[in-house]
C-alpha cells in the first residue's frame, strides 16, 4: 500500500467545512442505538470547542427510512427535507449539519435533484408553503457531523487525555474504519477523501494515535440496506454482508471498529452476536467480539469522558478490551447504572460472545 | 521564396512525414517538446501483431529523417496565421515562417490513477501497460517478482463515461493480448487472466494472435469489466468482476494487475490547438475536414494533421496517415505556390 | 441455538482461486482444442439435445474454467454425441472428442 498515493487522492477530495454556526439535526435511530453519541457531539462542539451549534425540537425525521423502503413518494420526502432546511433558515443559519449518513445522502441527492430540475424545486417550495407556511431555502453548506469532528480532530487531540495506543505494548491500536455507503458513494465529491478511499475517519484515527487497517472488503456495505434488514426474510442477506466483512478483516486482528453511520455501527455491533450464535465464531480476542464505536464515542473516550456516560454499556460487544488496552479507567459496577445511580437494567447473559 | 514546412511533434507520425517531405524537396523542420524523438514508440519494447522490436521501427524512422532540422526540448510559444503562411515562435527563440504546418502531437496515455477503484499508485502491484513495456525493455522491476497469477484489465479510461471518454482506444486489446503472451513467455507457470468487454482484434494477424494466446499460452479471457480491486495482507490483489458469459460475479487473487491505459489527446497538443482555435470532436481529438476523405486536413488552409492527434491509431495506421499528410501538403503547396522553387 | 427465522446467505460469487488447474491441464493435453473456444455459442444453438435439456458445450467449458466441474458435467448430460456441433464450430474444435475427454477427466463413472 502506497500511502503517498492515498494522500494524493485525499487532497483531491477536500470539502469546505465552515468554522462556526451550525444548524444541527439528529438521527432517528442513533438516539436509541447509541444514546450518548449525539449528546457527546453537542458537548464537545459546544462546551469544549466553543462552537455555536443550534438545534430545534421542531425538526423531524428526514424520511430516509421510509424513502429507502419505498413507502413514501419522493415528493413527500423532498417536502420533509425542504421543511428541515426552512427551519434552518428561519432560525438564521446556513450551515446544515446532520447526524445521520442516510439523511446526508438523501439531502445531497435532493439538492442535486433540485439543481437538475428547477421545476421540481419550485413544486416542492409550493408544497412547503401550502403545508407548513414556511419559506423555502437551501443550505449554503451541507455537512455530516463526522465532517465536523474531522475538522476539529487536531483540537480534540490537543484536549485528549488518552491516545489510541496500547498502554502495555506502546503500539497504536489497529482500527478498522467503516464509512456509511451514502456518505460519499453517491456523490464522491461531497465526502472528505472521496468514495474509494474516504479520509474522514482515517483523519480522526491518525490524529488520535491509532493505526488504520485497509482490508480487502473495506468498501463493502455493512449489510443494513433498509429493505434487506427490515423484511425478516431478507435478513440472511443483510447478515451475509456483515459476515463477509468480518471474515475479510479477521487476519488483520483489529482492536476496534469505528464507523460514521448509524446503521453500520448498529449492524456491525449486533450482527456479531448473531454470527456467534450461527457460526460459533467470534472475531475479537478470546471469545470477545470486536468493539464497534461511533466517532463521537471515540472522541469522547480520548477526551476522557466516562465510558458509561458515553453510552458504551448499550453496545452488544463490550468495550472493555479497548478500554483496558488504552488504560481508560471505568467502574464495572457502574456499567448498568444510569443517572443518580438508578439501575437501567442489564442485558440477558449469552455465552457465545463476550 | 521559402519552402519551409513545420512539423509539431516528433513521434512516429511527425518523423515519417518529416522524412517524406524532406525527400520531396521541402525545407522540413520538426519541433519536439521532450528530449528525444520517437514518442511512445521509444518507450515500447515490442509491437503487435508479430512482436517486432519497437527499436527496429524507430531506427528506420530515424534514418528516414536524415537532413530534417529538428529541435528537441522545444515548445511552440505562438503561432500566427498570416495570409499564405504561418509565423511560429519557438521556445528556443527561433521564429519560423512556414508555408504549411503539420500537427502530429499524438496522444497521452490515460492517467490510470483516475480509475481510483483500481488502485494504481496505491496498491504496490498494480501497474500499467506502459510500466510493463518498460519492464520488458529493461528486464528490471521491483514489482514483478515471479508472479503466480496475473490479470490484465482492458478499457482503462476507454469506453467509460465516468472518466469522460466514451470512445474505444483501439490498440489496447491487441496490446493486452501481446503483453499477456509475453508474460507467459517469461513466467510459463503463471495463470493469466484477461478481463475484456469486447475483444476488438480487427487487424491483419490479430485474430491469430488471439488464437495463439488461447491455445499456446492458455490465457483465460473473461468477458467482464473489473469493478474493484483491493490489496490483501500479502500484497496480492483481490479482483472483482462479473463473468458476463455465465452471468455470475467472480473474484480472483492475482500477484500482478496490468491496467490497459487508453489513448487520450495529448495535453501539449491541446495547447497548440487552442493557439490555432482548432475544434475537436466529443472524444477530445481534433476535428478533421471531413470524416471519410481529407482526414489529414484541418479547416484551416495549410494546416494538416497526422497520427493520433485525430484519434487512436496503430503504428502502421499512423505511418500511413503521416504519408498521406505529406502527400496532401505537397499537393497544397503545388496548387497554392506554383512558383515555389 | 436461537431460531432467528433466517440464516447467513451463501454467496453466488465464483472464486477463480478454486479453479482446478491440474485437471484442466490434463484435459488440454488430451484435447488441446478446449482452449480455443471463443464462446460464440454456435454449438449450443445447433444442439439437438439442448432443445429438451440444458445442454451446452460452451457453458460446460466456461464452468470448468470457473472451477465448477459438477455444473460442467450437468451441461453435457443431455449430449447424444450426434456431432452437429462439430459441424458448426468456427474454430474447428473436435467437439465430440472434447466432450468425451471432459467426461474422462471430470466424470465420476
Amino acid at each position: 500500500m502506497i500511502y503517498e498515493g492515498k494522500k494524493k487522492i485525499w487532497s483531491d477530495y477536500q470539502k469546505d467545512i465552515p468554522d462556526d454556526h451550525y444548524f444541527y439535526v439528529r438521527s432517528c435511530i442513533r438516539q436509541t442505538f447509541f444514546p450518548a453519541s449525539e449528546a457527546a457531539f453537542l458537548e464537545i462542539t459546544r462546551n469544549r470547542l466553543g462552537k455555536d451549534v443550534f438545534e430545534t425540537e421542531h425538526h423531524t425525521t428526514c424520511g430516509g427510512i421510509a424513502y429507502h423502503c419505498d413507502t413514501i413518494p419522493q415528493e413527500t420526502s423532498m417536502t420533509i427535507i425542504a421543511r428541515q432546511f426552512a427551519l434552518m433558515h428561519k432560525y438564521g443559519y446556513e450551515n446544515f449539519v446532520c447526524s445521520c449518513v442516510t439523511s446526508f445522502g438523501l439531502y445531497c441527492e435532493t439538492l442535486e435533484a433540485w439543481r437538475e430540475f428547477p421545476e421540481l424545486k419550485e413544486k416542492i417550495a409550493e408544497n412547503l408553503l401550502k403545508s407548513c407556511g414556511l419559506e423555502f431555502a437551501v443550505p449554503k453548506v451541507l455537512i455530516h457531523s463526522s465532517d465536523l469532528i474531522y475538522k476539529y480532530r487536531n483540537p480534540i487531540a490537543a484536549l485528549a487525555k488518552f491516545k489510541l495506543v496500547n498502554k502495555k505494548t506502546g503500539k497504536p491500536l489497529r482500527v478498522v474504519e467503516h464509512i456509511g455507503c451514502h456518505y460519499s458513494k453517491m456523490f464522491p465529491s461531497k465526502g472528505v477523501g472521496g468514495a474509494e478511499y474516504p479520509y474522514v475517519l482515517i483523519g480522526m484515527i491518525e490524529a488520535w494515535g491509532g493505526e488504520i487497517i485497509d482490508y480487502p472488503e473495506r468498501r463493502h456495505c455493512c449489510g443494513f440496506g433498509f429493505r434487506q434488514y427490515f423484511v425478516q426474510a431478507n435478513r440472511g442477506y443483510s447478515l451475509a454482508n456483515t459476515n463477509k466483512k468480518f471474515e475479510s478483516m479477521e487476519p488483520y486482528n483489529p482492536d476496534m471498529i469505528i464507523t460514521n453511520c448509524p446503521g453500520c455501527s448498529y449492524f456491525m455491533d449486533k450482527w456479531q452476536y448473531v454470527i456467534a450464535e450461527m457460526n460459533h465464531k467470534t472475531y475479537g480476542e478470546d471469545g470477545h467480539g470486536i468493539p464497534v464505536f461511533t466517532y463521537e464515542e471515540v472522541a469522547g473516550l480520548v477526551m476522557g469522558y466516562d465510558p458509561w456516560d458515553l453510552g458504551l454499556q448499550t453496545h452488544l460487544v463490550g468495550p472493555e478490551p479497548v478500554l483496558d488496552k488504552i488504560g481508560i479507567p471505568y467502574d464495572s459496577d457502574a456499567k448498568y447504572k444510569g443517572v443518580n445511580g438508578k439501575n437501567i437494567g442489564k442485558p440477558e447473559e449469552v455465552d457465545c460472545i463476550k | 521564396m521559402n519552402n519551409n514546412i513545420l512539423i509539431v511533434g516528433g513521434g512516429p507520425a511527425g518523423m515519417e512525414a518529416a522524412g517524406m517531405l524532406q525527400r520531396l524537396g521541402y525545407n522540413t523542420m520538426l519541433v519536439e517538446r521532450s528530449s528525444k524523438l520517437g514518442g511512445h514508440l521509444a518507450a515500447w519494447d515490442r509491437l503487435f501483431p508479430k512482436g517486432l522490436q519497437a527499436k527496429e521501427t524507430l531506427d528506420r524512422l530515424t534514418a528516414g529523417i536524415n537532413g530534417v532540422k529538428y529541435f528537441l526540448d522545444t515548445d511552440i510559444n505562438s503561432i500566427n496565421i498570416l495570409d499564405d503562411s504561418f509565423n511560429v515562435i519557438l521556445s528556443n527563440g527561433i521564429t519560423i515562417l512556414a508555408k504549411a504546418v503539420l500537427i502530429a502531437t499524438g496522444f497521452d496515455l490515460f492517467k490510470a490513477e483516475k480509475k481510483e477503484e483500481y488502485g494504481y499508485g496505491i496498491y504496490d502491484r498494480v501497474i500499467t501497460n506502459a510500466d510493463l513495456e518498460a519492464y520488458y525493455k529493461t528486464g528490471k522491476s521491483d514489482t514483478i517478482q515471479n508472479p503466480k497469477s496475473i490479470g490484465f484489465v482492458h478499457c482503462v479510461g476507454s469506453r467509460d463515461e465516468k472518466v469522460g471518454n466514451l470512445s474505444c482506444s483501439k490498440v489496447c486489446c491487441a496490446t493486452a493480448v501481446k503483453q499477456a503472451c509475453e508474460i507467459k513467455q517469461r513466467f510459463p507457470e503463471a495463470q493469466v487472466y484477461s478481463f475484456y468487454m469486447d475483444l476488438r482484434m480487427f487487424g491483419r494477424y490479430y485474430e491469430d494472435l488471439y488464437l495463439e494466446a488461447q491455445k499456446k499460452y492458455g490465457i483465460r479471457f473473461i468477458r467482464g469489466r473489473v469493478s474493484e480491486v483491493s490489496e490483501k495482507e500479502d500484497k496480492s490483489l483481490l479482483v472483482k468482476a462479473e463473468d458476463t458469459l455465465s452471468s455470475k460475479p467472480i473474484k480472483v487473487s492475482v500477484d500482478l494487475l496490468v491496467l490497459m491505459a487508453g489513448i487520450r489527446p495529448a495535453e501539449a497538443g491541446k495547447r497548440v490547438g487552442r493557439m490555432l482555435h482548432l475544434s475537436n470532436e466529443e472524444d477530445g481529438f481534433f476535428s478533421t475536414k471531413d470524416t471519410i476523405r481529407d482526414l489529414q486536413m484541418s479547416k484551416i488552409p495549410g494546416l494538416f494533421f497526422a497520427g493520433t492527434c485525430t484519434g487512436p491509431k496503430t503504428i502502421p495506421e499512423t505511418l500511413n496517415d503521416a504519408k498521406s499528410a505529406a502527400m496532401e501538403i505537397d499537393e497544397y503547396i503545388k496548387q497554392n505556390f506554383p512558383d515555389r522553387k | 441455538m436461537t431460531d432467528f427465522g433466517y440464516s447467513i446467505n451463501t454467496s453466488s460469487r465464483m472464486n477463480l482461486d478454486d479453479f482446478d488447474k491440474e485437471s484442466f491441464d490434463k484435459l488440454a493435453e488430451m484435447e488441446p482444442d478446449v482452449r480455443k473456444c471463443m464462446a460464440c455459442g454456435s454449438c449450443t444453438a445447433s444442439c439437438t439435445a439442448g432443445k429438451f435439456h440444458e445442454t451446452s458445450l460452451r457453458s460446460a467449458i466456461l464452468a470448468l474454467q470457473n472451477g465448477q466441474e459438477g455444473k460442467a458435467i450437468d451441461f453435457l448430460k443431455g449430449c447424444m454425441l450426434c456431432g452437429k456441433c462439430t459441424m458448426v464450430c468456427p474454430r474447428g474444435i473436435n467437439t465430440r472428442h472434447l466432450i468425451l475427454s471432459i467426461l474422462k477427466v471430470y466424470g465420476t463413472k
